[in-house]
């Protein structure tokens, strides 16, 4: 596997890599997220209980997901560049951070939108909305630790050891809801096994959910090449790429 | 179809100010996302592009420097 793997420790060739990947996310982002939001949004039937309210659902679910899934991934990229030093890893866990930020602001707002008609306000500061919100912070400080020096790997590694401490915060993001007393409803489709829900409503949240994380590995590739251009600017290649031809 | 005509999938059930502030902040905010992230590669790419401008002008001078001093001792 090492040897299968040793190429793409090269930035031109993850650089070159990454564009084409991206090419067909965003070209999958379009079909599975067009279908999935179509589908939540004129054809899901309307929940029993709380109405068409409940098409909130189908991006507050997929973009608290995310925002976990997001903050893991940055966190096991922050662990591969302070164990091994592999500078790659480094650029994706920058890349990562502002999009896992907007995503658990998506998620937030969205589930504020959701609330103030289910629960009759916008917000209450019980386990689960608070630890959503200092997951935002973490996110927003691993963003200032990565901006805050001019050395980007002296950056990275603060920012990797916020990341790293802040991945104590998931389980219990996870499991507040069945920790403490909330207002939030519990697991419903990440509960394993069978989901809790009838199928005309998990087929379009399961359409949308892959929808979203291709639109986020579409904009995690596009940053994570900004993130190696600004890494390696002084190497023939990168001058080579930006000299020779128009770069978009 | 869900919707009977296009008010009430506006309206959606009276929930309608929830629901589309829902999904437009979430549009709002992937774009804002899309184009501050595309805004970053810009200024990269502009930051590189500058300095290599500058080395090259460095290197033309350099160089023209060192054609000078071998024709001065060439007299």
């Amino acid at each position: 596997m090492w040897k299968w793997l040793h190429p793409y420790a090269n930035p031109e060739v993850s650089y070159h890599f990454a564009g084409k990947l991206q090419v067909w996310l965003v070209r999958l982002t379009v079909v599975i997220l067009s279908i999935g939001i179509i589908w939540a949004l004129l054809f899901a039937p309307a929940d029993y209980q709380q109405g068409e309210s409940f098409r909130i659902f189908y991006i507050h679910v997929p973009s608290s997901i995310l925002s976990m899934g997001i903050y893991l991934a940055m966190a096991i990229a922050a662990f591969c560049s302070l164990v091994w030093q592999f500078k790659l890893a480094d650029a994706s866990a920058a890349a990562l951070a502002p999009i896992g930020a907007v995503i658990t602001l998506i998620a937030l707002i969205t589930g504020s939108a959701w609330g103030k008609p289910m629960w009759g306000t916008w917000w209450v500061w019980d386990a689960r909305l608070t630890s959503e919100l200092i997951l935002l912070f973490l996110y927003l400080g691993v963003i200032a630790l990565h901006n805050a020096f001019e050395d980007k790997t002296l950056a990275g590694k603060a920012a990797g050891i916020l990341a790293l401490v802040g991945v104590i915060n998931l389980p219990i993001i996870h499991y507040s809801v069945e920790w403490w007393n909330t207002l939030h409803q519990g697991a419903t489709v990440s509960k394993f096994g069978k989901p809790a829900m009838a199928a005309s409503m998990y087929w379009p949240f399961l359409w949308c959910f892959f929808g979203f994380a291709c639109l986020v590995g579409a904009i995690a590739c596009y940053r994570f090449k900004t993130e190696l251009l600004a890494r390696n600017s002084m190497r023939p290649w990168v001058i080579q790429l930006l000299t020779t031809k128009e770069v978009q | 179809m869900h919707f009977h005509s296009v008010a009430d999938f506006i309206a959606m059930g009276g929930y309608g100010f929830f629901v589309w502030l829902s999904y437009g902040v979430t549009v709002l905010l992937l774009v804002l996302l899309i184009l501050a992230s595309r805004a970053d590669r810009k200024k990269i790419i502009r930051q590189i592009q500058q300095r290599q401008k500058r080395v090259a002008k460095l290197n033309q001078a350099a160089q023209a420097e060192a054609n000078h001093q071998s024709v001065e001792l060439q007299l």
